[in-house]
């Protein structure tokens, strides 16, 4: 007899809809799964076949084949056990109910015939809810992660026997309601912006850094407070939305990562990953795709601490998802496509020994200093608009008493200046300042007569590029939008231009001092010179 | 009171003979030098060959030559002349009787040669040919070879004890009749120190002084640089090879004065920069100099070693003050404590080497009458050594984003430096007073 069986498999952090089949038959007795499974799914048999002897339900020596449909899909994971066992008990006519065609079933089997929890479970409810399945029988513990869905009845089942007694009799069956602890995340994080002493232009740089979303690096020597700062950086930033917890969880809930007893992600991401960190890690990879760091930290803030000590690859591979916030990850499986709208936050030291420009304490020279910051290459440094120079914190800024501003109020400040945004950019498809293109900034960053002459001016004698121009009129805006004045003025373009990072000092530009030898030889010159004369 | 009367006279008598004894010395010397203008072409050859022998030090070679009268002389006598025609087949020393006598010779001619360096110059022998080559070369490869002899060789550079036989120059040898000073300091040297080396040379070349430095990183390139933008000639002694640039980041500063002024070195070019050798070369810098300027030291620092060296080879020390606080002042207060002069403009440089200027020269800030009030008040926070904005902040009691307008407005205006993203400092100006 043939029947068949809903569950549900995961594409990167979507669920799809997996269809068992189970057909019981005559012939040599065997069971067969079929459908491109990886080995944790075909070792369902034992634990299924061992789990419905264990319930106390006898299966007559017939040939079973079962079938993983989509399958063309790669099936993997061990949560297909459930739905097998039920469909191998109705195909053998154990069970018979109308409301197996409407119902969903996630669990993993123990030999015992007891159900255990699965990973990426509100994905899945999710994908079995665009499909019409009305009710999905869930293990104890992914029962509020169920709920969280809010798309269908959930049920909690303990062990396969529970369940053939409550498919037996539907109206025994009892549906779970939320739980008002677990599915109302907590909201209030454990730091506070008002516990930072001192660092006055730090602060106010993760401000206008935050409200217009714009990618951050912290210069300063070591216990300056760069990595207390950036773990506060998520307590500013606009709460949660309902759709962005949903995005959160999904990835968390996929990854195991989910806090125990909570459904849903209340709190927006902090990433700190060390700079030890592969590529794959980062980015998210494997055999069978996972999220990497960058779509843990989506909708939060990943914290690159000691920038320059990553390795450069890894760092490249930031360069995409920075751009259009999603990465995408092809694998012999299939392309798979995580989310990454993360603030990019980094720390680094001036140089290796990291006092520069302190000469009490530093002796690196200028050459080291330029060394150490070059091995962040040029185009992820062209990608972060903001970069202040942390000083090193005076006695008295630690030991202070004084009243220090709280996130509540900073984050009041960025919510306004980020719903000037909001209304700003209705009709473009971008959301923050940091994301306009050269169009969108003729657009929504022009200047008055005085302000033009002022930036030509800074232009000129600062020798800035057409990229960097860029960045201090992306930045000026939101430093506008944050005093919420519709014109761009002098002073926003001032305090721009000093976020602006050093090329002179830190990146191997030409320093202005040499400029001024007035120097007409090149380095291409002394090099023919000298080959010619050997 | 008899016996220690007696003991003065025997001292006076002492000093005069050996007055007598030193002025016999330099006559012979300059005699000495007369004589080995015969075939100077022989004897740069010899010295480079010799020179290629790093166990041989400049006193070693110069004992030689003072004492075979010249350098090709005892080339002759060694290799050349009857005895040891052996030797001079191309595989080296291969019989062992012939070598047991020039061996001989080298013991009973030279026994100020340890038994190593006399069996190195033995050896050493195989070599003449490859190095005759190489120093024909030289001219090609823009280089010159200056031997102690030569009418160019500084003349103050002889005076000393361990001068060296022989200088490769890029570019000329300074000027003889114009006053050549050193300027030189630490190579992680502070923004001021940077400033105020640059100036200070920059008016001392103005005024018709010859720099000379040692083309390192910090001080030493600032010094190169202000002479280059006054224009004058300057001249860097390196502790590689003068087609080595040396660190690269002055590479403008090589090229520029391989052009108006020289490269000069003890070593054979391509040699590498090795740490061994920049202390040696210290001691050409401060032989070339009437006068030493050393700008920042720590305490325990090269800098510091040329200066002593310059005190005992009798050369005008003079040191900027500093902060009792200040590492990088250390070197230099404690100099002005063992007698250095202190100066506080290049006007008492000029003062001393007796060079007539026209301007009452004084390091200043710049002139603020042309700025707002709030500028004046920010400019007023901020000191030659770069503050950090949160400290202007505070002591001004402005806003951050007003601060930063101000600074950038003076940045612009020229009033002030950067050092690194957020620290602000003073650019200092030479002002003219009347």
């Amino acid at each position: 007899m043939f029947k068949r069986a809903f569950s549900a498999g995961l594409l990167g952090v979507n669920g799809c809809v997996i269809q068992v089949e189970a057909d019981v038959s005559d012939g040599l007795p065997g069971f067969h799964m079929v459908g491109f499974l990886a080995s944790e799914v075909k070792e369902a048999e034992q634990r299924v076949r061992t789990a419905i002897k264990n319930s106390g339900f006898t299966l007559p020596p017939k040939k079973v084949t079962i079938n993983l449909s989509p399958a063309n899909l790669r099936k993997e994971g061990t949560g297909y056990d459930f739905s097998i066992a039920i469909a191998v008990l109705s195909a053998h006519g154990i069970i018979k109910s109308e409301i197996l065609e409407s119902s969903g079933f996630l669990g993993e089997l123990g030999l015992d015939g007891s159900l255990k929890p699965v990973r990426g479970v509100l994905s899945m409810v999710l994908a079995m809810g665009k499909t019409g399945i009305r009710r999905c029988f869930l293990p104890e513990e992914n029962v509020q992660e169920g709920l969280a869905g809010e798309v269908m009845e959930i049920v909690k089942v303990q062990t396969l026997a529970e369940l053939v007694s409550l498919i037996r009799d539907p109206d025994s069956i009892v549906y779970e309601k939320a739980d008002e602890n677990t599915s109302q995340p907590p909201i209030s994080y454990s730091v506070d912006f008002s516990e930072v002493n001192g660092q006055l232009l730090m602060r106010r740089a993760t401000e206008v850094a935050v409200a217009g979303r714009h990618n951050l690096l912290y210069i300063g020597p070591p216990g300056s407070g760069k990595s207390m700062m950036a773990s506060r950086i998520p307590t500013i930033m606009p709460k949660l939305s309902r759709e962005e917890q949903m995005e959160i969880s999904q990835i968390y809930s996929i990854c195991g990562l989910l806090p125990p007893g909570q459904a849903l992600m209340g709190l927006r991401p902090f990433r700190a990953p060390h700079h030890t960190i592969t590529a794959q890690a980062l980015a998210g990879g494997g055999s069978r795709p996972r999220p990497g760091e960058i779509s843990l930290a989506s909708r939060g803030v990943l914290f690159l601490d000691e920038l320059p000590e990553f390795q450069r690859q890894t760092l490249e591979i930031l360069r995409q998802p920075l751009e259009e916030h999603r990465v995408t990850v092809a694998r012999i499986s299939g392309s798979f496509e995580f989310p990454a709208h993360f603030m990019l936050v980094s720390a680094m030291n001036p140089c290796p020994c990291g006092y520069y420009p302190d000469r009490k304490r530093c002796r690196c020279s200028k050459m080291q200093v330029r060394r150490y910051a070059d091995r962040i290459s040029r185009p992820l440094l062209d990608r972060i608009d903001i970069c202040v120079e942390a000083s090193s914190v005076a006695f008295e800024e630690i030991r202070t008493k004084q009243k220090n501003e709280s996130s509540e109020t900073i984050r009041k400040r960025v919510e306004m200046a980020r719903k000037i945004q909001r209304a700003r950019f209705a009709d473009t498809g971008i959301y923050f300042n940091s994301e306009m293109g050269g169009r969108q900034i003729e657009r929504f960053c022009e200047l008055g007569a005085t302000e033009e002459q002022f930036l030509e001016k800074i232009y000129k004698r600062l020798s800035l590029s057409a990229r960097g121009c860029h960045k201090i009129l992306k930045v000026a805006r939101t430093i506008a939008d944050l005093e919420q004045s519709e014109q761009i003025l002098q002073s926003h373009l001032a305090e721009a231009v000093s976020y602006r990072e050093i090329e002179e000092i830190y990146w191997g530009g030409q320093g202005e001092r040499e400029k001024l030898t007035n120097q007409s030889f090149s380095k291409q010159e002394h090099k023919s010179q000298f080959t010619a004369k050997k | 009171m008899g016996k220690e009367c007696e003991k003065k006279n025997d001292k006076k008598e002492k000093n005069e003979a050996e007055k007598m004894k030193n002025e016999e010395e330099k006559k012979g010397k300059e005699k000495n030098r007369k004589e080995k203008n015969e075939n100077p072409e022989k004897e740069r050859e010899v010295l480079y060959w010799l020179s290629k022998l790093v166990i041989l030090g400049a006193v070693s070679i110069r004992k030689i030559q003072e004492h075979f009268r010249s350098l090709g002389a005892f080339y002759e006598m060694m290799f050349e002349s009857g005895f040891s025609f052996a030797c001079t087949s191309k595989e080296g020393v291969n019989n062992i009787e012939e070598k047991s006598t020039v061996e001989a010779f080298l013991e009973r001619e030279c026994p100020f040669l340890s038994k190593r360096q006399q069996m190195a110059i033995l050896s050493h022998r195989a070599n003449y040919e490859t190095c005759k080559a190489e120093f024909e070369e030289l001219s090609e490869r823009g280089m010159r070879f200056v031997i102690w002899c030569d009418e160019e060789y500084p003349e103050k550079l002889r005076e000393i004890y361990d001068y060296p036989m022989g200088l490769f120059v890029r570019g000329k040898l300074p000027d003889q009749n114009h006053p050549v000073v050193a300027v030189v300091g630490a190579r992680g040297c502070s923004e001021y120190g940077e400033q105020l080396a640059e100036r200070f040379s920059m008016t001392l070349a103005e005024n018709g002084v010859q720099i000379v430095s040692g083309l390192a990183s910090g001080i030493d390139g600032a010094s190169h640089r202000g002479a280059l933008r006054a224009g004058k000639p300057t001249f860097g002694v390196l502790g590689c090879g003068v087609n080595i640039c040396y660190p690269s980041e002055n590479f403008r500063i090589y090229e520029e004065m391989g052009r108006t002024g020289g490269i000069l070195s003890e070593f054979g070019p391509d040699t590498p920069p090795k740490a061994m050798n920049f202390p040696m070369r210290n001691r050409i810098i401060s032989g070339m100099a009437d006068a030493i300027v050393v700008v920042e030291a720590r305490a325990r620092s090269g800098s510091l070693i040329t200066a002593d060296l310059g005190m005992e080879q009798g050369r005008e020390i003079f040191a900027l003050p500093g902060r009792v606080t200040d590492h990088l002042s250390e070197g230099c207060n404690h100099l002005i404590q063992q007698g250095a002069h202190l100066v506080t403009s290049p006007e008492d440089v000029l003062q001393f080497l007796g060079v007539k200027y026209q301007k009452k020269l004084i390091i200043h800030e710049k002139n603020v009458n042309g700025l707002a009030k709030k500028e004046k008040l920010v400019y007023s926070c901020l000191d030659f050594k770069p503050k950090h904005l949160d400290q202007i902040v505070a002591q001004t009691g402005l806003g951050i984003s007003d601060c930063m307008g101000i600074l950038l407005e003076l940045e612009l205006g020229g009033y002030v430096f950067r050092s690194a993203n957020h620290y602000y400092g003073k650019k200092s100006d030479m002002w003219e007073n009347g």
